[in-house]
């Protein structure tokens, strides 16, 4: 089942991360040579928790392949959603209620916050740092009791339903976004006092794991991978979706190319979530949360595209109708996919040690790459 | 470009092939047996095309035949195309564009594993989902599993 | 204000028997020996996909599982006693699962955390590559419901599994005891 561990006579040696180990964030695989201590390949094994979605979605109909996106990628499982959301009414030709987009924004948005700041406290363990971990669990709690008491759920939501949400906002959510957000905006600048200055991490985050622009994009990096080297590639800029072109917010892009400048996307990324949910969070306009739909959903035939993007970039859905119930067949174009195949480009003549560092600004989901 | 320019070009770059406007971006299909790389070659390094970004690299089974789906983007020009490529059931076999997009690595090896389709010149064409000893490609339509699979 | 000391709801087993100038507590061994094994068990860092999520969160500060002695989670199996099982187990990682199982040190117990790992869950039907529950692979000890379950849930499995361990009973005999009460 494993490569046994070999050397071969030019002193290479290959070694097993995984499936089970505490930095790869799940049940990942990496085959790494190693030439001393010294990356010379990095081949990853994929497959641990391949659930075959996309087969099982071939005999779910149009509104019951929702509930199976939120478990592919846990952490960004709102995004998952709308992205399914929006190619079944693209399919019907729906018009969603302004108040359905507005609310789906805002959720993703919290969502993003939450899946960062995951992130963030995952990147520092792996690091070394345990107390980041119990900082960021705590304002995701935070969130979670607010997704809790909307959507019924912490985790794997399904809140977005074709034609529009699955039931309206609790009346406590304007009020308990607001307390967050005052609350998280002093916190950001707490996780930068903790984090970003020390030395320690500086110096295993800078001038590592460098990819060009060019790589990325050949790559095809996705999300704040990509724009930690420069590449322009937000979604919800470039492809405004849903209400994203009625907010204003910046594309954070970074020149660095290093792990550094992925992990100061991010922490600037969640500040542009806060300004966009406060701009909406007062503006949530009145009026039904759900379009009429039939309650039998067919798609007409036809092949359609949806791209969203998600924590960790980009994500496309495609769907090819075949005029059934049920989707003929259904592609997730996941983010984590792409961006894992930089990997080896990346680590190639790193020590072993910088693995993990590298590994951690990528923000890999396990489920999410295997699907 | 806007898509109709985009068809029109197409059009005067590729009179052989059937393109048509589809739901989002212009949708441009190619029968097997057309030359594949040379087709990317020049979608990539056209100046007015510059398609240097493969964001989705699929395939679907049609029970006659395969199609392999292209979506390229410009990141330059932000353009999108969607190309198709039909395979034949009995040897699906395609050029592989790990040398022009170094995604498509992957990508292609997830579509051997679960399509069972050749992809010439791949550099480590091997499973990479399913076990080594896996038998069969699930994402076929006539796969049948009757041990693991429990049917609804 | 009167302070009610509860009783802790599974005492020191044995009995204190007092004699002039303190006590004797009576107890067998093996009451003991499942006393202190309970309230110490180290579980493995181990989790597939969404469930782990949610077991992070129990580890966390507000629910925060070390508060009844769950708290030095171990990144191998060589050190660890139980095993939360939180996600789906597919083909491809069910050998894995057992190996990991094999390499711990007996007495070991398993949680299965979550539908997925209960009896595959959400990825039943038509699906190829997913098992059908991880008891197909390895004992089970202990169920948990929910997809995922809350924190709460998983605590009081972990509650439910101290209990099991100090009642040194086996499964069959637990499954006696309460065909006995209900009668
Ligand atoms: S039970 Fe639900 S939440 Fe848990 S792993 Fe399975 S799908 Fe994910």
């Amino acid at each position: 089942m494993f490569e046994e561990i070999k050397t071969s006579n030019d002193g290479e040696l290959v070694i097993n991360v995984g499936p089970q180990h505490p930095a790869t964030h799940g049940v990942l695989h990496l085959l790494i040579t190693l030439n001393g201590e010294t990356i010379t390949k990095l081949e990853p094994n994929l497959g641990y928790i391949h659930r075959s979605i996309e087969k099982m979605c071939e005999s779910l109909s149009y509104r019951q392949f929702i509930y199976s996106t939120s478990r592919m990628d846990y952490l960004s499982s709102h995004m998952n959603n709308h992205a399914c959301a929006m190619i079944v009414e693209k399919g019907l030709q729906v018009e969603i209620p302004e108040r359905a987009e507005v609310i789906r924004v805002l959720i993703s948005e919290l969502t993003r916050l939450a899946s960062h700041q995951l992130w963030w406290g995952a990147m520092a363990m792996d690091l070394g740092a345990l107390s980041p971990f119990f900082y960021s669990f705590r304002e995701r709690e935070v969130i979670t009791d607010i997704m809790e008491e909307t959507c019924g759920a912490r985790l794997t939501m399904n809140y977005i339903v074709p034609g529009g949400l699955m039931a309206d906002i609790h009346p406590n959510f304007v009020k308990r976004v607001k307390d967050f957000i005052i609350q998280f905006n002093s916190k950001i600048d707490e996780y930068d006092q903790l984090v970003t200055g020390n030395i320690i991490f500086q110096n295993r985050m800078k001038n590592v794991g460098y990819l060009s622009p060019e790589d990325a994009i050949s790559y095809g990096t996705t999300g704040p991978v990509a724009r930690g080297s420069g590449v322009s590639c937000d979604i919800r800029k470039l492809y405004p979706y849903s209400a994203y072109n009625k907010v204003k917010f910046e594309e954070i892009l970074e020149t660095g190319g290093d792990s550094f400048a992925r992990y100061l996307v991010r922490i600037k990324e969640m500040k542009q979530s806060i300004s966009i949910i406060e701009q909406l969070i007062d503006n949530i306009p009145e009026g039904d949360f759900q379009a009429k739909t039939k309650a039998v959903l067919k798609l007409p035939k036809g092949e359609f595209y949806q791209r969203v993007e998600t924590a960790r970039g980009e994500l496309g859905v495609y769907l090819v109708s075949e005029g059934g119930t049920t989707p003929y067949r259904i592609k997730f174009r996941s983010p984590g996919f792409s961006n894992l195949s930089a990997l080896n480009h990346m680590v190639k003549g790193h020590k072993i040690g910088d693995l993990v560092a590298i590994m951690g600004t990528l923000d890999l989901v396990i489920p999410d790459i295997d699907r | 470009m806007g898509n109709e320019e985009l068809i029109v070009k197409l059009q005067e770059l590729f009179p052989a092939a059937s393109i048509i406007q589809g739901n989002d971006w212009p949708e441009i299909s190619f029968e097997s047996g057309a030359d594949f790389l040379s087709t990317i070659d020049v979608l990539k390094s056209d100046q007015t095309l510059a398609f240097d970004y493969l964001f989705c690299e699929t395939c679907v089974d049609w029970k006659t035949h395969f199609t392999m789906v292209y979506h390229l983007d410009s990141t330059r020009f932000r353009h999108n195309i969607v190309l198709k490529y039909k395979l034949d059931r009995e040897t699906p076999e395609i050029d592989s564009l790990s040398f022009v997009y170094r995604t498509s690595e992957q990508h292609e090896r997830e579509i051997f594993d679960l399509f069972g389709i050749i992809f010439k010149g791949h550099p480590n064409l091997k499973r990479i989902l399913l076990t080594e000893d896996w038998v069969g490609y699930p994402l076929r339509k006539d796969y049948d599993d009757p041990i693991n699979m429990i049917k609804l | 204000m009167d302070v009610i000391i509860t009783e802790p709801s599974t005492p020191f087993p044995g009995s204190v028997h007092e004699v002039p100038g303190g006590g004797i507590v009576l107890s067998t061994l093996d009451d003991v020996i499942n006393w202190a094994r309970s309230n110490s068990l180290w579980p493995l860092v181990f989790g597939t996909s969404c469930c782990a999520i949610e077991m992070m969160s129990a580890a966390s500060a507000k629910y925060d599982f070390s508060r009844f002695g769950f708290e030095v989670a171990r990144a191998t199996p060589r050190q660890a006693d139980v095993i939360i099982i939180a996600g789906t187990i597919v083909n491809k990682m069910a050998p894995v699962l057992k190996r990991l199982f094999d390499q711990m040190p007996d007495p070991k117990y398993v949680i299965a955390m979550g539908a997925c790992a209960t009896s595959g869950g959400p990825f039943f039907y038509n699906t190829y590559s997913v098992v059908k529950g991880a008891d197909h692979v390895i004992p089970v000890d202990v169920y948990v419901a929910g997809c995922p379950p809350r924190p709460e849930a998983l605590l009081h499995a972990l509650i439910t599994l101290q209990e099991k361990i100090k009642s040194g009973l086996t499964r069959d005999q637990i499954r006696a005891q309460f065909q006995e009460d209900g009668k």
